[in-house]
């Protein structure tokens, strides 16, 4: 992560100046994404070791409640697409929401592309909205994610419930990458 | 559409790994040519993983949104893709593969020395017999070359042939030397990361891993250096080979460093055994030297190479020699490799005059992505010294080094790692002698074991 010296890191100075401007009101993590994060995180995420989710439970929900503390805030996991979903037997952002001891609301659904991981920085940046809305969006949401790596994914989710009637939208992610 | 035999013959495929849109596997569940059986099954005991037969605490319960149930899946195997409890295995159930018969299908050329083709011998009948044998040989006895005879014959026969080794640095250094040696056969390498990835082939050379996808599948199950890391404390592994092999089949366990339960089974008689105590080229192993260096973990520790290490560099018998050497941690790879460079440079380019450069000197370690390069570099002679940890210890063969070992003391240099490490020098008929220097602060149990096992084969080689 870029630090600055402003209290607003660069990759939220850069946001703030495009069309994305104040639709993201902050982001909190818990780690970086050190080689041995990479690699828990691989077999968690992608080999599906579903167990590995729950050392983070404690240490996930402090942070949710450190920040988002008031009742009104509902916590909104970034979905996966029904095929990726299929592959994979669990939504690791759910299983992060189910910590936060807040309450939940899946209101977010995804078209299937290419997995962000794979995707060039740029490629993100410039890259269509995937999210779709299942219900009406809370008005205090608190997105929930496992990995900030650009913010694309959370400010395409964040843009689209702004759109529909949220008044504020932050982030509660595991990882900063 | 009609589906190979071969390409699913002796496999047991989670869904994701057949290949086929979901109405042509429907339409072969019909015709009876896949059969479906559950990834996890229930016993009275509990319940076991179907691919490796793994138990609780392996199994854990997963909230599944594919099912939308809870229920389990196994840890135990998850590296090579989760089996869960709503899904099947499928298992083909058509028609039998028919492997073709080889006409003369070796081209090896080579001539073996008697105590090699007494094994080879040994191994011929053993797979006739679907038996069991257990082939004893040095390091550098020419293990693949004796197992040449008895693969032809079992491919004379229609026979289906594996090859396994715990080693993927193995599978990768075998594959062009059966390739060569039996080039009308369909040879295929499968590792973690292979381009092989359909293992439809007749003659199969496969990490232990990879076992695990197969099941009833073949005539002939080697298991080469049986006795290494992870393949001797798994029982996941072992389990795998026995459930890869037909009812009627024979195995063939190569090694030239028996652990305890095997040496015990030879002493009782019940496992065959054949022992090859001498070399290819008829001399004897180098026998490791161990020199103490005082201040060794100090000078490690500060990222300096040992005193002792470099007064051996100047005064080595044959200064054009490459050079092996062993690091008991990645870490200590990683702290010694500036100093490396810079202090070993002046050797490096003893031993290649005509090379200049970085490149001379490189260090890998198991996790390294460029391990295969570096490791063909060194093979090349393209790289005068290279820093390894234990990956390097066996199965792969450089004609003409001499080998150090840093910190010989150790807890990972155990008796058979000390004797394979050693077993890499003196390879080459041109250069069969090769240094093997211990350096130490401190010799442990296995150093003096190791010592003491490759003196006695030297004997009993000396006896024949």
């Amino acid at each position: 992560m870029k630090q600055t010296n402003s209290g607003t890191c660069a990759d939220c100075q850069y946001w703030e100046k495009s069309s994305y401007r104040s639709v993201l009101e902050r982001n909190v993590s818990l780690y970086g994404y050190e080689p041995f994060m990479q690699d828990y995180m691989a077999r968690w995420k992608y080999r599906g070791d579903y167990v590995l989710g729950k050392v983070f439970e404690a240490d996930f929900k402090k942070l949710f409640q450190q920040y988002f503390r008031d009742a009104k805030h509902v916590a909104v996991p970034i979905p996966l697409s029904t095929e990726r979903l299929a592959e994979r037997g669990f939504n690791q952002a759910g299983e992060l929401a189910d910590f936060t001891g807040a309450k939940r609301k899946d209101v977010l659904g995804r078209k299937h592309g290419e997995k962000q991981s794979k995707r060039s920085r740029l490629h993100r940046l410039t890259s269509d909205n995937p999210f779709y809305l299942l219900a009406e969006p809370p008005k205090f949401a608190v997105l929930i994610d496992d990995i900030y790596t650009t913010g694309t994914t959370l400010r395409h989710a964040a843009r689209l419930m702004k759109e529909n009637g949220t008044v504020y939208v932050a982030a509660c992610t595991l990882i900063r990458g | 559409m009609e589906l190979d035999p071969k390409r699913y013959a002796g496999k047991r495929l989670l869904r994701h790994e057949i290949p086929l849109p979901t109405t042509t596997l429907q339409q072969a569940l019909q015709h009876h040519h896949f059969k479906q059986i559950p990834a996890i099954r229930k016993e009275k005991s509990g319940s076991h993983c179907n691919r490796c037969n793994a138990t609780q605490p392996h199994l854990k319960l997963l909230t599944c949104q594919i099912c939308g149930d809870k229920h389990l899946y196994c840890r135990n195997c998850i590296q090579m893709g989760r089996v869960s409890a709503c899904a099947h295995f499928y298992e083909w159930s058509g028609p039998e593969a028919d492997w073709p018969r080889h006409d003369q299908p070796c081209a090896w050329e080579g001539t073996l020395t008697t105590h090699q083709q007494a094994a080879a011998d040994a191994i011929e009948q053993a797979m006739k017999q679907s038996g069991k044998l257990l082939v004893h040989a040095v390091c550098g006895a020419g293990k693949t070359e004796m197992l040449f005879q008895g693969v032809t014959a079992a491919l004379e026969e229609g026979k289906r042939i594996c090859l396994a080794t715990p080693r993927a640095d193995v599978v990768r250094e075998l594959l062009p030397r059966f390739q060569h040696a039996f080039p009308k056969v369909t040879v295929q390498a499968l590792y973690g990361g292979s381009l092989d990835k359909t293992g439809d082939g007749q003659l199969l050379l496969a990490t232990t891993h990879q076992l695990l996808r197969f099941y009833h599948a073949f005539d002939v199950l080697i298991i080469d250096e049986m006795d290494a890391f992870p393949y001797h404390a798994d029982p996941m592994l072992h389990f795998a080979s026995e459930k890869a092999k037909k009812p009627r089949c024979a195995s063939i366990f190569l090694t030239a460093t028996p652990r305890q339960k095997e040496k015990r089974q030879i002493a009782a008689k019940t496992l065959p055994h054949v022992f090859v105590p001498l070399r290819f080229h008829g001399q004897p192993l180098p026998v490791p030297v161990a020199k103490i260096c005082f201040g060794l973990h100090k000078q490690l520790k500060k990222g300096n190479l040992p005193k002792g290490f470099t007064k051996w560099l100047h005064k080595r018998n044959n200064p054009t020699r490459q050079l092996l050497v062993f690091l008991p941690t990645v870490e200590l790879a990683d702290t010694l490799q500036a100093e490396a460079q810079r202090a070993l440079y002046p050797f490096a380019q003893k031993i290649m005059p005509k090379t200049r450069g970085e490149t001379l000197i490189s260090t890998v370690h198991a996790a390294d992505i460029d391990r295969e390069e570096k490791v063909q570099a060194f093979r090349n002679r393209e790289t005068a010294i290279i820093l390894t940890t234990t990956i390097l210890e066996r199965g792969v063969t450089f004609p003409s080094v001499d080998v150090a070992i840093l910190n010989a003391g150790h807890d990972v240099f155990d008796e058979a790692a000390l004797v394979q490490i050693a077993g890499r020098a003196g390879r080459s008929p041109a250069d069969p002698a090769g240094e093997v220097v211990f350096f130490h602060e401190g010799r442990s149990d296995a150093m003096d074991k190791a010592v003491q096992s490759i003196t006695e084969m030297n004997r009993r080689a000396k006896r024949l």
